[in-house]
């Protein structure tokens, strides 16, 4: 499984990678950690005239604390991520979607811009930055725009970043509610480190009654792209999380996914898991935000 | 045979090859790179079924550093059709399709060039022309007349078809108490070694031989490939001395290296063909038994098994491979490690438009092993009887060894009860149950499974005549010889390949062993295949039995002469002399003694000292029958089939989360007897490997194909083989019933935990369903599968 | 289509290579460096037979072209050793556990059990199968690779007297 040919450039700069896709015309691809980009070469699946590697941009590396967020150069290996404190802290959600990506060994070399610009339906990351209503910085020879997550993809594989554009950064959201918060992030997959056939993950806050006052739900893995449930997180705020709103809520997922069919699994399985691992990823986060303060 | 009693047999000891393999020193064929070496890439067809209208390769060519593209006409033409193992002589086989692709993957044409990146460039450009036909997927179609004819010229889809009766079955179903049926249904998995099969050809037209390289493992591959080839079989030389990355059973590539010869001798340059992961998966042709089992069992109401019907369907594939005779060797244990008075067996094999298959370890044991637990639960559930009860009142007993079952083989040793016991103890079945318990308290699905199961082993493939009578085969050997030099230093030389078996740690200990030199200090050297004594290579868990034998063998006749040569230069008969260690001394006056290197000067130099008529120098050589092998089956099928029979327990807890449909195994135990270990790392690293690789069957591993007759698991992301993750912590304990056919008492065991596993895990899943009401006889037991299950039940329930 | 003058450290020596630009890593290393320690089981980066380190990581070299190794330090199985002929402890405690049959997996479980005990001197069982998760072995069943780990942990870190390795 050799690769078709292809010229490539390492870049120095993203102004440069952004020169060379226009180049291009639409026959060039970004790499920075390859772990998805190149089994499909490898397998002729993808065959670009031009790679342009962007993996050494200094300024699109790394993890700055912004207060109200956190941002991520899109370079940042997954590894280097999972190990920053500053993300443990601010963002343990992600750091909980993280410790399932692949194995250490992809994490090595993967990148939190090259999972989301390659938009796997299941991929862990793109849940959590759909969970936490993160921001996504592109920039193409034209400018910068900032796309809400919620806009990013299109469907399984597909997002609205053009083929002159190159992911820069993610802004994820750092919660300063007052309480306390917790996070869950439950996956099926068939093997472990397989990628999620259905993942559930949550972040919420408790009021000092216990009460839940912000919820936010998202499921992945089992349609084109990951998913808010707006009903049942309104079903969840103002309530203490018991069986009975877990219960209620379970089903509004269910009511409202419409899952895929693959050679994995039917609609109706992904439908069933999603349900409970909603319920499980909630329970997480209540239990963690319940639970002694780290 | 107690294992105290050896000295270097049955002991722990570093694997000799390993020491090259850590330091990454190993040599397989993709390390082979020979100067002005061409590089081979496929082109596949993408139909199930189609005519092949043409073949276009001048774009192809036309590419800088394509040397070449060949099709199957080409082939058809220059070589001798492969060889299906059954009476069939309609059924031509090359090593790429001629005429007509018969399914999804099948290698249509070859292109060569100076780079395997190149080769793929080239193949892109090949153009082929296909008339899709209309495919058969479904082998219970299959045999219906109205399906589509995978080889026409065959006349029908089925390959195989015969029934045999041992014993009297209509009676013992007609006198039993109770009858029960089912179905097991066991998809398609395959070994699927980590490297994949490559053969390198290189032909010298001075010396007119051809050298070949290959990652494989499989009897008689230097004589077909000569075969085909229409060579003599001292014009081709196959070196075993390359290391094979894993087959059990599957790396036999005759057709690549078919292929590769061809192409070496008609461009006068070596050749490498070293399948990626793709050509591997669908074109490799080493996919395994796809089968449908239904039984019949007859029974008392105290749960004696009296008789049993099984009907095995196997969906060959397109081509026959080693499908067919993959039915046939179970026939060896087809009542499992029970007293069943009769049996009857129907086997059937059918093409259907999917990849063929080949031998996977345990020749189709492990799939009859499922079906026969599957059964064995189900009897002890329709009686309420303990599941380990009705084994206990089934399994042969210890004094009932040698015991002849229905089909003609005779089980040479075994304590199957001692070995159940050893395993619920070493279990800690009492504690099993209470955790079981305890779940299902809690609302949790769990259960625990219990599998007895049998390892023939030896490769006495005596499947080949009741397959085929005109294929009058009953000769299953192996060779080895040793020779010790001039200074003493001895080498001994073996003649197949190995893969991960430890072939030369087992030849040096059993060497060591008898001639009571250290094995550390033993050589072991694989000749090629002008050079090599007869062998079977390393199939069927025989090579224990077999090099072991053949070793001794050689070793025995090696410390004769050393007895004779001490003797007479101590002026003594062999029976007045001691051998201790290499050292001749004369009994009574220890003093006096020729050491082992005065011995190897003797043989070497100083012929006027060696015992008259003895050829000089010093070496032995010894081919070894297979034990109650050479003779042919009887009219009625009954033959005895594998000499030595290896047994084992498993005990498995497992807990199915009830909505994902996940199994959570763990602890497992497998209770193991393979009679004396000669080295019992080896073997307990094999019964490792094979619980995995039964837990992928059992739970991850199928190749599969949609209605169409699509390929879906052609990659590593779709064929999930168990990971560290998948894989509990397995503990073995160990028991020993010796053989009595064998130099010391040792069984085979290459194809341990495999053989088991599949079934115990069935059988835990089963148990933790039983609260549901819920059964399921089909494997891999996927997340989906069982989740949809439950779910269904929940409906209508 | 592009051909690129690369250099890099090998297991501690410096080496060039003029390379396309679709080569991976791990066909430079075989084919251009000789290194046929490292192999290729899939190339599509789930088997884990081609991990190697780069810059001290455990890496998948299939899943790398040459070209952006350029500037890099590999170490392949070949690099482990202490000295030329000999076994760093991992690789004797894998000889000493039976941790393999075939070696066709060796070097990368090598290679990634390496690089825990790089920077875990006391792993757990559930450290190690993390470690190996992404390397597959169809002969052993890990049970023994997990066993070699350990029993490296341990004399690494002094708690085990070291037995000479033979040979």
């Amino acid at each position: 499984m050799k690769a078709a040919d292809f010229d490539y450039v390492r870049a120095q700069s993203v102004a440069e990678a952004c020169r060379l896709l226009d180049g291009a015309a639409g026959d060039g691809k970004i790499i920075a950690g390859g772990q998805t980009l190149v089994p499909l070469l490898a397998m002729r699946l993808a065959r670009p005239a031009l790679v342009v590697d962007i993996a050494g941009i200094a300024d699109i590396q790394g993890i700055a604390d912004e207060t109200q967020s956190l941002a991520i150069g899109a370079a940042t290996r997954q590894a280097d991520a999972l190990a920053d404190p500053a993300l443990a802290r601010r963002l343990p959600l992600l750091a909980k979607g993280l410790r399932m990506v692949g194995h250490p060994q992809t994490r090595n070399r993967g990148t939190i811009g090259g999972s989301l610009a390659n938009a796997d339906p299941a991929a862990e990351i793109g849940l959590v930055a759909r969970t936490l209503d993160a921001e996504l910085v592109l920039r193409s020879s034209k400018g910068e725009r900032v796309v809400p997550i919620a806009e990013f993809f299109l469907g399984a594989m597909t997002t609205v970043l053009s083929t002159e554009e190159c992911l820069t950064r993610v802004r994820f959201p750092v919660w300063r509610d007052t309480g306390r918060i917790g996070t869950g992030f439950e996956e099926m997959s068939l093997r472990r480190s397989d990628f999620a056939l259905v993942a559930a993950s949550c972040q919420l806050a408790l009021d000092t009654d216990r009460v839940c006052r912000r919820l936010a739900l998202a499921i992945g893995g089992a349609e084109p792209a990951p998913r808010r449930f707006d009903a049942a997180e309104a079903r969840l705020v103002g309530t203490r999380l018991e069986p009975g709103d877990l219960a209620a809520a379970s089903r509004a997922v269910e009511a409202a996914l419409d899952p895929i069919t693959d050679a994995h699994a039917s609609a109706d399985y992904r439908r069933r898991v999603a349900g409970v691992l909603a319920v499980r990823a909630i329970e997480m986060a209540r239990d963690e935000a319940l639970g002694p303060r780290v | 045979m107690a294992e105290t009693q050896f000295r270097y047999i049955a002991k722990k000891r570093r694997a000799k090859e390993h020491r090259r393999f850590v330091a990454g020193s190993g040599r397989f064929v993709a390390d082979v790179a020979l100067p002005g070496m061409l590089h081979v890439a496929l082109v596949a067809s993408p139909y199930p079924f189609a005519r092949i209208r043409g073949i276009d390769a001048k774009v192809a060519l036309a590419l800088p550093g394509v040397s070449a593209v060949v099709t199957g006409a080409d082939l058809a033409a220059a070589t001798e059709a492969m060889m299906s193992g059954l009476d069939a002589p309609k059924l031509k086989r090359y090593p790429l399709a001629h005429g007509m692709a018969r399914y999804v993957g099948e290698w249509v044409a070859a292109v060569v060039a100076e780079s395997r990146a190149l080769a793929e460039d080239a193949a892109e450009l090949v153009e082929v022309d296909y008339e899709p036909l209309e495919p058969v997927v479904d082998p219970e179609a299959a045999i219906r007349p109205d399906a589509p004819v995978v080889h026409p010229e065959h006349g029908s889809n089925v390959l195989f078809r015969h029934k045999w009766t041992w014993g009297p079955v209509a009676a013992d179903f007609a006198a039993a108490d109770d009858r029960l049926s089912l179905r097991a249904r066991w998809h398609r998995s395959s070994t699927v070694p980590i490297e994949t099969f490559g053969v390198v050809a290189d032909w010298n037209p001075a010396s007119q031989l051809l050298d070949v390289w290959a990652s494989v493992q499989m009897p008689k591959y230097p004589d077909q490939l000569a075969r085909a080839l229409r060579l003599p079989g001292n014009a081709v030389r196959v070196h075993f001395d390359v290391d094979v990355g894993g087959s059990y059973g599957v790396k036999r590539g005759l057709k690549h290296s078919i292929l590769v010869g061809y192409l070496a001798r008609r461009l006068g340059a070596p050749v490498r063909l070293v399948e990626d992961r793709l050509e591997n998966m669908r074109g490799g042709d080493a996919q395994g038994p796809d089968r449908i089992f239904d039984i019949e069992a007859a029974f008392t109401k105290d749960g004696i098994v009296r008789s049993l019907k099984i009907r095995a369907l196997d969906d060959c594939g397109a081509h026959a491979g080693r499908a067919p005779l993959q039915l046939g060797k179970p026939v060896g244990a087809i009542c499992g490690p029970y007293r069943v008075n009769s049996v009857e067996y129907e086997a059937i094999s059918v093409t259907t438009n999917k990849t063929p298959q080949e031998a996977v370890r345990g020749f189709g044991q492990s799939p009859t092993n499922f079906a026969l637990e599957t059964t064995i639960d189900r009897i002890a559930q329709r009686l309420g009887m303990d599941r380990i009860a009705l084994r206990r009142a089934n399994l042969i007993r210890a004094e009932e060894f040698p015991y002849t079952i229905p089909s003609g083989s005779t089980y040479d040793s075994g304590d199957y009860h001692a070995v159940l016991e050893k395993a619920l103890t070493g279990a800690d079945y009492a504690a099993l149950v209470k955790r079981r318990d305890a779940a299902r308290a809690a609302g949790k699905l769990a259960g625990i499974g219990i599998a007895c199961c049998l390892e023939p082993s030896g490769g006495n493939s005596a499947f080949e005549p009741l397959f085929n009578p005109k294929n009058e085969t009953t000769t299953w050997m192996e060779g080895c010889s040793i020779k010790v030099d001039l200074y003493g230093a001895v080498v001994v030389t073996m003649n197949t390949s190995s893969s991960g078996q430890g072939h030369e740690t087992l030849a040096s200990t059993v060497a060591g062993e008898i001639l009571e030199r250290d094995p550390e200090t033993i050589r072991v050297v694989r000749a090629d295949s002008l050079g090599a004594l007869p062998s079977n290579s390393p199939v069927g868990s025989r090579m224990a039995i077999m090099l072991g034998g053949a070793a001794a063998g050689a070793a025995k006749k090696l410390k004769a002469a050393i007895i004779a040569i001490g003797a007479h230069k101590l002026g003594a008969t062999p029976e007045e002399v001691d051998y201790a260690e290499g050292v001749v001394r004369l009994r009574g006056d220890p003093a006096r003694q020729v050491s082992w290197e005065g011995i190897a000067e003797i043989a070497h130099r100083k012929f006027h000292e060696l015992p008259p008529g003895m050829e000089p120098g010093l070496q032995a050589q010894h081919v070894l029958e297979v034990p109650t092998g050479g003779a042919l089956p009887t009219a009625d099928g009954r033959v005895q089939m594998y000499p030595c029979y290896a047994f084992e327990t498993h005990v498995v807890y497992a807990e199915i989360d009830r909505i994902t449909g996940q199994v959570a195994l763990g602890p497992y135990l497998v209770g193991h007897d393979c009679g004396v270990m000669i080295n019992p790392d080896i073997v307990h690293g094999m019964t490792y490997g094979g619980v995995a690789h039964g837990i992928g069957a059992a739970l991850y591993e199928r190749f599969r194909y949609d209605e169409t007759g699509q390929f879906l698991s052609g990659t590593f992301m779709d064929y999930l083989l168990p990971s560290a993750h998948e894989v509990p912590d397995i503990k073995v304990v160990d028991h020993c019933t010796p053989s009595p056919l064998t130099a010391f008492g040792q069984k085979g065991s290459g194809e341990a935990g495999y053989l088991g596993a599949p079934a115990a895990i069935s059988c835990a899943v089963n148990d933790a369903l039983v609260p549901l009401g819920l059964a399921v006889a089909e494997v891999p037991m996927t997340p989906a599968l069982l989740s949809d299950l439950i779910a269904r039940a929940k409906k209508t329930g | 289509m592009s051909e690129h003058e690369i250099s890099l450290i090998v297991n501690g020596r410096p080496r060039r290579g003029r390379v396309p630009a679709r080569q991976t890593l791990v066909d430079f290393l075989r084919d251009e460096l000789r290194l046929t320690g490292t192999h290729t089981g899939c190339e599509h980066g789930v088997c884990g037979a081609c991990s190697v380190l780069l810059d001290g990581r455990a890496i998948r070299s299939c899943l790398m072209f040459a070209v952006q190794a350029d500037g890099a330090q590999i170490t392949t199985v070949e690099g482990l050793a202490p000295e030329p002929g000999g076994l760093s402890v991992l690789q004797d405690c894998f000889w000493e556990t039976h941790a393999l049959q075939c070696g066709f997996c060796t070097p990368g479980m090598l290679i990634a059990a390496h690089a825990l005990l790089l920077k875990e001197s006391a792993p757990s069982d559930e450290d190690i199968r993390e470690a190996i998760g992404g390397n597959l072995c169809r002969c052993t069943g890990y049970k023994q690779i997990i066993d070699a780990v350990k029993l490296a942990a341990q004399r690494m870190s002094g708690l085990n007297r070291p037995e000479p390795s033979r040979g």
